[in-house]
């Protein structure tokens, strides 16, 4: 580290990125919805009407009625818990995976790290939702098992992200300091290395939950997700499709919080960057 | 360089062998027996042991994967067992009828999205580049399907200027195959052109800002003629890659998008492959697949280092 000059010191609180402060609203906003969702919604889930078939937005069906005649805003309100059940879980998934592997690549090097990223480059030779659909194809779709195959389609990334890192901060004299302690690999990689390496990987992490929703989204659409007849945002698009045109808040209602719920952690991500990472925010 | 090219290429090589060995190993697992599937589900015990036992499907699993990947090298992909066809024809032509897609999404995101991210980059802070950036961040979170569905609905249910699905040959005359081709193109290039956009806008920023941009400024030359020659060239390194890199992208984009078009493409006969759990022909698109996205991230490779000399030099090339 070079010395900071002292000017530089004089004690200014950083304001936080204004993209933090409304994506934290937003997202909380949302977390709540999908928390109260069930207590709040003012129909039954697959309370069908046939006589109220592809209804219009009215006083008592705020979101008009599906094909079935199932109120659409109720559906849309449970649809948030699947969403971010399969964003933030893929993510999780693609963290519990990836960061020890990118620790482990990146601390002990040689012929470990040749092996691991070898098999990530494996991974990364196929688009990400081509992976997934080759991981789906051969069981039978259910929520977890997209979220367990979207996790591990973003694998590589965190994996090679951890592992810059970590080459970063092994360099540094307190690792040195704990090796001579004679510590355990265990201790360094997780007790050292991760504490101080965790930023840019919460950063990322922020950012993937939009792709993974995204993704796990797109494969509930091509009906390799969550299966009927759940309350999903992707599916519940799928299955309005034929009726776009007669039936468009459908479509509308399910899209559109899918979409204000990525901006929403889009936001957030990147104000996290900004507040964490002031590096990049001096340079825009 | 051309040491750095053959380390790639092998690279690839290997990546390829290793990828078949996945592809083939997970789709084995796949649930259906593939002699009932030739044969029906009221096949007679006997009639399926024969059979398998004339594909060879008792054999070691090794075995079985040589026989496949060595028909693979000799380019022989085997049969579908649904449409009972050779897989090579019908790959063919699906791919072809997919890369005139992509190929023209493609042109078409590169040319609108590097105009929109110049046109921002030289604005920057004005409110015509608020305008594209909150317009490129608000696209970013619309997914593939969803763009397809509202183009459907505006041109096609409600103004009925296209046809909502299908495709017709171009030997059925030009008019008629351009108008099939609008709203599937439309659907990528809207998928793509944040991406791109924002790109070349960042580097543009970072360009004007940059000594050389203003040493150019400093000699007098007009602003158009400092962005044409001496901005523009720099700020379009990173996007000329990532074009490459989005060509890969562009067939994950392109699996959603043909389905909903019924395009008969290489993304609707992978799906069709997976619903109807024909293995082989899911095996020979997954092939195909990781082939041309590997050429993809080699051409954006290759671009780089031919565009960068820092890369084709040596020193910071990376993992």
């Amino acid at each position: 580290m070079a010395a900071v000059p002292a000017i530089d010191a004089a004690p200014r609180r950083r304001r936080l990125p204004t993209s933090l402060i409304v994506g934290t609203g937003l997202l909380g906003a949302i977390l709540l919805l999908a928390v109260l969702g069930p207590l709040l919604s003012p129909y039954d889930l697959d309370a069908m009407r046939i006589d109220l078939r592809l209804a219009p937005p009215s006083a008592a069906h705020w979101l008009g009625t599906d094909e079935f005649g199932r109120d659409v805003a109720s559906r849309v309100l449970n649809g948030a818990q699947s969403s971010l059940l399969m964003g933030f879980g893929a993510t999780a998934v693609s963290l519990a995976i990836g960061v020890p592997l990118g620790l482990v690549a990146g601390y002990y090097r040689g012929w470990t790290d040749e092996v691991i990223m070898r098999a990530v480059d494996v991974m990364i030779s196929l688009p990400p939702i081509i992976l997934g659909l080759l991981i789906l194809s051969v069981t039978t779709p259910s929520l977890w098992k997209t979220v367990l195959a979207v996790g591990f389609v973003y694998v590589p990334i965190m994996t090679r992200l951890t592992r810059s890192v970590t080459l970063e901060v092994a360099t540094e004299e307190y690792i040195q300091a704990a090796r001579a302690r004679v510590e355990s690999g265990w201790y360094i990689l997780f007790r050292e290395i991760l504490p101080n390496a965790w930023p840019p990987i919460i950063v990322e992490s922020a950012l993937r939950v939009t792709f993974a929703m995204l993704l796990a989204a797109a494969l509930s659409f091509l009906g390799l997700g969550v299966q009927p007849p759940a309350s999903d945002w992707g599916l519940m698009i799928a299955e309005a499709r034929p009726f776009v045109t007669q039936a468009p808040w459908i479509v509308g209602g399910a899209g559109t919080a899918l979409c204000v719920t990525v901006i929403a952690i889009n936001l957030f991500g990147d104000g996290l960057r900004e507040a964490l990472d002031p590096r990049l925010s001096r340079r825009r | 360089m051309i040491g750095y090219v053959i380390k790639r290429l092998l690279s690839i090589v290997l990546t390829m062998a290793i990828m078949s060995v996945l592809i083939f190993w997970i789709t084995q697992v796949m649930p259906g027996n593939v002699a009932y599937m030739i044969l029906g589900d009221f096949a007679a015990p006997a009639d399926i042991a024969t059979l398998e036992a004339k594909l060879g499907l008792n054999d070691p699993a090794h075995v079985q994967y040589w026989r496949w990947a060595s028909g693979l090298l000799r380019g022989d992909l085997g049969m579908s067992l649904v449409m009972e066809r050779p897989i090579g024809p019908i790959l063919a032509d699906t791919v072809s009828k997919s890369a005139i897609l992509a190929g023209i999404s493609i042109g078409l995101v590169a040319l609108v999205g590097i105009a929109v991210g110049v046109y921002a980059g030289v604005r920057h802070g004005k409110p015509a580049d608020h305008v594209v950036s909150v317009a490129t961040y608000l696209n970013i979170a619309v997914p593939e399907f969803l763009f397809a569905i509202v183009v459907v609905m505006l041109f096609a249910g409600y103004l009925n200027w296209f046809p909502a699905t299908g495709y017709s040959d171009l030997s059925n005359g030009f008019g008629a195959w351009a108008r099939h081709i609008v709203l599937p193109v439309a659907t990528l290039v809207l998928g793509l052109m944040a991406h791109i956009s924002r790109l070349t806008r960042s580097s543009m920023i970072d360009t004007m800002q940059s000594q050389y941009v203003r040493a150019a400024r400093a000699r007098g030359l007009s602003e158009w003629l400092v962005i044409r020659r001496h901005a523009l060239p720099n700020a379009l390194l990173p996007t000329i890659t990532v074009l490459a890199i989005d060509v890969g992208i562009m067939m994950g984009g392109i699996v959603v998008v043909e389905t909903i078009f019924s395009y008969p493409g290489l993304g609707r006969l992978l799906m069709f492959a997976i619903q109807n759990m024909d293995v082989p022909l899911l095996q020979a698109c997954m092939i195909v697949i990781t082939f041309v996205y590997a050429a993809a991230n080699l051409t954006a490779d290759l671009l780089y280092a031919f565009l960068n000399p820092r890369v084709r030099y040596g020193r910071s090339a990376g993992d």
